[in-house]
């Protein structure tokens, strides 16, 4: 079915909140206003993050087939972006605000050959993505990438669907991934989608270009919320307004600059729209960009930077990591 | 036992071939036209292929068949130039080094057969191009003929229920093909699970100017009697080719004889624009004279003036059922066709969980709404 971006706010009633890994919790949810799930498709939740409300992606890993019952897959890692321990939290019986089905991240049906690349809890964007391209008996391989067995949910279900199609690259089991190899190995029509670390997803970007492979043939989905370093505290300024704020690890520099007074502009809080771009006057430290807004060449300037996702970090351990800039 | 209703508007299914248009409208120029409630900008590639793209950007839904074709594939955003190739991919945003991986527009699939752009807006995964109905008169080398648009302002069910009966050709076409033989004739109704065949045989019968005119081509001065036939064959959801033709009484046409006469092909297939309006595309094909284009015009042209008279009926119909809105359909015996051609459909919509009816009551309009924990 046609890409939907329309926002419908509903209720759904949880029905179910299971461990799947140490980190990642399963949560299946019955939808008020039911719609047919299409592959790529996510939910905003509400969520109460330090007493307010606000508003987080999480992919539907699967559904029954009217739509009416919807599982998402939640990873609670050191750095959350803070929506995930009120997701683990949910007891069967709770009735939170989500949206109707949001595809941002269409499959198409029609390539000669596909690659899914998950790394993850990224897995959640790809396994609907992998039934639908079974179910339609196109060409594809599933590429998982993690850094141990446990930490790999729904391995049995895409072993017994997938068999042979599926690709394991586990680090601790001295299976790592290859990227320039995985990107080598796939045809010029070849159509990539991935979702995943922002580490991984940058080197297959890097050498999707560099093997001039075709842009639009590579897509991919971030919510924004992992980097290249672990998020920590940082210091942020205004110098105009004199406004200074802490952003603390749970929170984005955005919320932290909200929550300080500052009247910011934004809109995706996903790193690609750019409308949160804020100009950098001082740095101590180094920016974590975390978007897909700029381009390498952009992040590497540190003149501006995406407020949404992007962070600061010390260049050493125990160093500072401040940041002074502009607003719109 | 169900209730057997008769809807006054009815939806039309999305797991469908429609045809969006005529091969030759179909450039390097992008034409703008909607189908199925869908906006679509339909071009083509440097290389001939036919793209139908959701007819808004991905930004601020600016139409993009307003914009130009770029490369080879390629369409820009008239607005803030954003680029998307034939896959509705964007490949070029302004002021920016990168493109954000969400911007898309759905591109649909499309296969061009039988001279027309057909278009799938339904599940991609079900378009498989065998489901197209079967119109090959329409590029056989052996028929011939050409045919129009018609712009219908009514459900395109009402055009459907149109051809599957053809006893209104007696007083709505009484110039051209109507004669009153057509009411007197008996006709025979079959169907399966995806056709519906109304057959009508009129023996021993004065032709009617059309079809005299069509017999003095082939067989000059002929002025006899007839033995004309009408055998129409739905494919659902909207396709209709008739089968029709006159051939010298009694020289075994109905038992599968036509030399001694003149066969057509009446290839009609419509496609819904909205739920009161509709793209009805026909053509009239031939197998005999085919090398004359004389005949090829003055058939089309004929046909036109004769649906000109069906798109004035159908428009004051829409405008009636419009206008009387507390009046339910009845059926006759001559619906039988139409019905059976209904049915399907609403089968067919049925499959798609879809609403039968186009324009439901208040209480049931709007999104599927249940209560949480109500029995299922």
């Amino acid at each position: 079915m046609a890409a939907t971006h329309a926002v419908v706010w509903q209720t759904a009633a949880v029905v179910a909140n299971e461990p799947l890994t140490p980190t990642i919790r399963r949560i299946v949810l019955t939808m008020s206003q039911p719609l047919k799930v299409a592959a790529g498709a996510h939910l905003d939740v509400r969520v109460r993050i330090a007493g307010e409300l606000d508003r987080r992606s999480y992919s539907i890993v699967d559904a029954s087939d009217d739509g009416e019952t919807v599982a998402v897959s939640v990873l609670h890692s050191v750095a959350t972006r803070g929506g995930a321990p009120a997701m683990h939290a949910l007891a069967v019986g709770d009735e939170i605000e989500v949206t109707q089905p949001i595809v941002d991240f269409p499959l198409r049906i029609g390539a000669p050959s596909y690659v899914l690349l998950a790394g993850g809890i990224g897995i959640t964007a790809i396994l609907g993505m992998a039934r639908r391209l079974r179910s339609v008996a196109a060409d594809y391989r599933v590429v998982y990438v993690g850094r141990s067995r446990s930490e790999l949910a729904y391995l049995k279900e895409l072993v017994a669907e997938h068999g042979d199609r599926l690709e394991l690259h586990i680090g601790d089991e001295g299976s790592s991934l290859s990227v320039p190899e995985l990107v080598g190995s796939v045809g010029a029509k070849t159509e990539l989608y991935m979702c995943g670390p922002i580490r991984l997803m940058d080197a297959v970007r890097r050498s999707w270009g560099d093997q001039g492979l075709s842009a639009p043939n590579l897509r991919f989905e971030t919510f924004g919320n992992s980097g290249w370093h672990e998020a920590q505290e940082f210091t942020v300024r205004i110098p105009a307004t004199g406004l200074e704020t802490v952003v603390k690890p749970g929170e984005t520099m955005l919320e932290a600059l909200e929550a300080a007074g500052a009247d910011m502009m934004y809109d995706c809080k996903k790193g690609e729209c750019g409308l949160c771009e804020v100009r950098v006057r001082s740095l101590e430290g180094s920016i974590d960009h975390r978007d897909v807004f700029y381009s390498e060449r952009q992040k590497d300037a540190t003149s501006k930077m995406c407020c949404c996702v992007s962070r600061v970090v010390p260049t050493q351990a125990g160093g500072s990591a401040l940041v002074e800039i502009e607003a719109s | 036992m169900k209730d057997s209703t008769v809807h006054k508007v009815l939806n039309y299914p999305v797991n469908a071939w429609y045809v969006a248009a005529w091969d030759h409208e179909v450039t390097r120029t992008i034409l703008a036209r909607k189908i199925a409630d869908r906006p679509l900008a339909l071009y083509r590639t440097t290389d001939g292929r036919a793209v139908a793209l959701a007819d808004a950007c991905w930004h601020r839904l600016a139409p993009l068949s307003l914009g130009k074709l770029v490369g080879e594939d390629g369409i820009q955003c008239p607005y803030h130039g954003i680029q998307y190739n034939s896959a509705g991919r964007c490949t070029s945003m302004p002021a920016q080094e990168t493109v954000n991986p969400s911007a898309t527009v759905p591109s649909f699939p499309v296969v061009e057969r039988y001279r027309y752009v057909w278009v799938w807006l339904g599940d991609p995964a079900l378009a498989n191009p065998d489901l197209i109905p079967d119109m090959h008169q329409m590029s056989d080398p052996d028929w011939t003929g050409d045919g129009l648009t018609i712009y219908a302002p009514c459900n395109y069910q009402l055009v459907l229920d149109n051809l599957m009966d053809l006893t209104h050709e007696e007083f709505v076409h009484g110039s051209s093909i109507g004669q009153e033989e057509l009411s007197d004739s008996d006709f025979v109704v079959t169907h399966d699970e995806s056709t519906v065949i109304v057959a009508r045989w009129m023996l021993d019968i004065a032709p009617p100017p059309f079809w005299r005119k069509n017999m003095q081509d082939k067989f000059p001065g002929y002025e006899g009697n007839v033995d004309r036939w009408q055998i129409i064959h739905f494919e659902a959801p909207s396709t209709i080719c008739i089968d029709v033709g006159v051939a010298k009484a009694g020289t075994g046409a109905p038992e599968g004889d036509r030399s001694q006469g003149v066969n057509g092909y009446v290839m009609n297939t419509i496609a819904p624009e909205t739920d009161r309006t509709c793209h009805y595309f026909w053509s009239f094909q031939r197998n005999y004279r085919l090398d004359s284009q004389l005949i090829t015009t003055q058939l089309r042209d004929g046909v036109h003036g004769v649906f000109g008279e069906d798109e004035t009926m159908l428009a004051a119909q829409q405008a009636a059922i419009d206008a009387n809105p507390d009046y339910e359909f009845y059926s006759l015996n001559i619906d039988a066709g139409g019905m059976w051609a209904r049915r399907l459909i609403e089968r067919m919509l049925q499959a798609e969980g879809r609403p039968i009816s186009a324009a439901p009551p208040a209480s049931t309009m709007g999104p599927i709404r249940r209560t949480v924990g109500a029995a299922v």
